[in-house]
């Protein structure tokens, strides 16, 4: 499907409150002319596969910062691929230990940004990923 | 300060200067930016003179410690009679863990204790809730039932020691199993010192840890004081909080005025009900952030306790000098630390506990170095705590009362502050108050620029961050981090069941009925809810009787 603009949603899984990253890159994306979709917090992986599957988006970004990312993301990539979403790339922002990288990254999560990664990188990853997908 | 004459001299001979000194200093070296900002944005000159505090009045403005409009410190000798309490912020994983680590710190010279809780804790959710899982114990410690509580606190004098709770929605509840262990070990309840966050506007606005909506979270907080002022005369009934709005991106001036709203809405609340404001303000404390920037942090300190004097003396008629108080505790910025080089924390750490101190805080939490990372390693907060102890004993800060008063910058910057703060509770009542303005999104979408913006000029390299876009380095990480004992849940979640199992269920449910009729009802709530926790009521099964009589908070979803 030939689409202009890149839609993403940006998530919070699990009860985790820590929302000023996901804020900041939502909108650094919508400002790099993106079409964005914030789902607020305290969304369980149910609810974030089906807001990717109704919004059509061809990204879903999960903010976490509790530690409870290894529970989380793992449901929600599920969850995509048996909504058969298999296609939506999943990037993953927040406090993941360097331990956790590879196991997350082996499940199929495309990138990972820790604190202080800069906001240019985050949008030229995507725009990258999705042209390439 | 200065008489005409001399004012008139000094922009003379400053004049002067800069057509002389200054313009030759300027064509031969550049200065380093066009414009000089704080932390926060707001510009800085060059020079500060006794022309920037022409208007000052000391003994309107400043007065003396102790004394109205306590600008200089609530307590007449402040350090020199009794240091601040050095208060370390802890919990993880299970009660027993965090047990120990208090007694750790308690062992290391920590003098107050305070208590942080999982996510499923603050929202009001035991353990086994299907919306706690992958949660337990990861941003706090799990506290689902008086069995955890007492746990906690095991082998602490609880009443020769204050402990501080950050607990918000569910504070009455949690309040309540405090007071409930203590009772079990002999202790009433009148000889128990602490603090309990409370502070329900700023979960709305920043924490976002809420459970109910505004009005029922109004009552309850309400009863809380009512109940603390008639039993608990030691207890702070509320912390309220600017911590969590600066560390959602806010500017200091916003973290000051969103703050002081958010308590005068509260004194408002209690004196609607029919309290004598005196005999609840003087438990009224806050809670700030002290970020990077010195100047502007020790500023925001004595602004706040000026404007609160004034407000409550002339705004809500206290009598009582003590309700005049703004005491307050301080953390140092969590949102300042940096996942890469993570020793450079330690020294981000001392400049905003210098702040603190140097702002005149009753107590302080600073943070520990790997907290970019991870919650912090026995050794990363031994370090954060022995920073205090330096600053206390070592710096000579502590010496003389509000050391840099008088300070052409910062007495200007406090006034700065104070004028900012005034000009937003001018935008909060023009949109009919705090709670209208942050269902309406006001204050969130303040933070949000605030917070958009700081990043971008880290970004576009207008701001240095040591470490993060200048002086990198690519190097594996050299700190070690804290593991959790992989037990943990299991044990607690046994307890739970247990507890479940153990406990005279029909005791149980008769309290929870009066509690559900008494919240439909208009009767404070706490004796209630202190009754069904005496009974062995989970934190989750209080909740739910709440959240059944008064439904759920959904917050306006903004960017």
């Amino acid at each position: 499907m030939a689409q202009d603009k890149i839609r993403v949603l940006i998530a919070k899984p699990g009860l985790d409150g820590h929302d000023r990253g996901a804020k900041v890159v939502a909108r650094a994306l919508r400002d790099a002319g993106m079409e964005v979709i914030y789902t607020g917090l305290r969304q369980t992986p149910e609810m974030i596969a089906e807001a990717a599957l109704q919004e059509d988006v061809d990204m879903v970004g999960l903010s976490i910062l509790s530690g409870a990312h290894m529970t989380l993301v793992p449901r929600v990539v599920n969850l995509l691929r048996a909504h058969g979403l298999s296609d939506v790339l999943v990037f993953v922002g927040g406090i993941i230990p360097d331990e956790d990288v590879p196991e997350l990254l082996k499940i199929g999560v495309t990138g990972i940004y820790g604190p202080g990664a800069p906001l240019d990188d985050i949008v030229r990853d995507i725009q990258r990923e999705v042209a390439a997908h | 300060m200065q008489s005409q004459d001399k004012l008139e001299s000094m922009r003379e001979a400053m004049d002067e200067w800069e057509r002389t000194t200054l313009r030759g200093a300027l064509d031969a070296w550049p200065e380093r930016y066009d414009e000089f900002v704080t932390t926060s944005g707001e510009p800085v000159k060059r020079l500060f003179t006794p022309d920037d505090v022409a208007g000052l009045d000391y003994q309107r403005d400043l007065g003396f410690p102790g004394q109205y409009p306590f600008t200089r410190g609530v307590h007449p000798t402040m350090y020199r009679g009794r240091l601040w309490t050095m208060r370390m912020f802890a919990g993880f994983g299970s009660a027993e863990e965090t047990n120990e680590r208090y007694k750790y710190l308690l062992a290391h010279g920590e003098t107050g204790l305070s208590v942080a809780f999982d996510f499923p804790t603050l929202y009001g959710y035991d353990t086994d809730h299907p919306l706690a899982e992958g949660e337990f114990g990861k941003c706090g410690v799990a506290v689902s039932s008086l069995a955890d509580m007492e746990i906690l606190f095991d082998g602490i004098p609880v009443d020769r020691i204050t402990t501080s709770m950050t607990i918000n929605g569910p504070a009455a509840v949690i309040w309540a199993m405090y007071i409930a262990a203590a009772e079990r070990r002999g202790i009433p309840m009148d000889a128990l010192g602490g603090t309990i966050q409370n502070d329900i506007l700023k979960e709305y606005i920043a924490q976002k840890s809420w459970l109910l909506p505004p009005e029922p979270s109004m009552r309850l907080i309400v009863d809380t004081f009512e109940f603390g002022s008639q039993y608990l005369p030691k207890w702070n009934t509320i912390s309220i909080s600017g911590y969590h709005i600066r560390e959602a991106g806010s500017t200091a001036a916003q973290e000051l005025a969103f703050t002081l709203a958010d308590g005068l809405t509260y004194v408002q609340a209690a004196v609607d009900r029919g309290l004598d404001v005196d005999t609840f303000a003087p438990r009224l404390s806050f809670f700030f952030n002290a970020h990077n920037d010195l100047f502007e942090e020790i500023a925001k300190y004595r602004a706040a306790r000026r404007i609160w004097a004034r407000e409550m003396k002339e705004r809500f008629k206290a009598r009582n000098p003590r309700s005049w108080w703004l005491r307050f505790h301080t953390q140092t910025a969590g949102c300042s630390l940096t996942a890469q080089q993570p020793e450079n924390n330690i020294v981000r750490t001392t400049i905003q506990a210098l702040a603190a101190v140097l702002g005149g805080t009753q107590s302080l939490h600073t943070n520990s170095m790997d907290e970019a990372l991870a919650l912090p390693s026995e050794l990363a907060a031994r370090v954060a705590l022995r920073t205090q102890q330096v600053i206390a004993h070592e710096s000579g800060v502590t010496n003389s009362i509000d050391p840099l008063a008088g300070s052409y910058f910062l007495e200007s910057l406090t006034n700065r502050l104070e004028e900012q703060a005034y000009q937003y509770f001018a935008k909060i009542d023009a949109i009919g108050g705090v709670v209208p303005a942050l269902e309406q999104g006001f204050f969130q979408r303040e933070i949000a620029a605030s917070a958009y913006r700081y990043q971008r000029e880290i970004d576009d390299h207008r701001r240095v961050v040591v470490g993060v876009n200048e002086y990198q380095m690519d190097e594996p990480l050299s700190i070690p981090l804290l593991r959790m004992d992989p037990e943990g849940e299991r044990r607690q979640r046994e307890r739970l069941a247990r507890v479940r199992r153990e406990r005279d269920n029909e005791l149980l449910q008769r309290r929870l009925q009066a509690l559900r009729a008494a919240a439909q009802g208009t009767e404070n709530l706490m004796p209630y809810i202190l009754d069904a926790v005496r009974a062995n009521g989970t934190l989750g099964e209080v909740c739910d009787v709440l959240r059944e009589v008064f439904g759920e908070y959904r917050e306006p979803v903004i960017i």
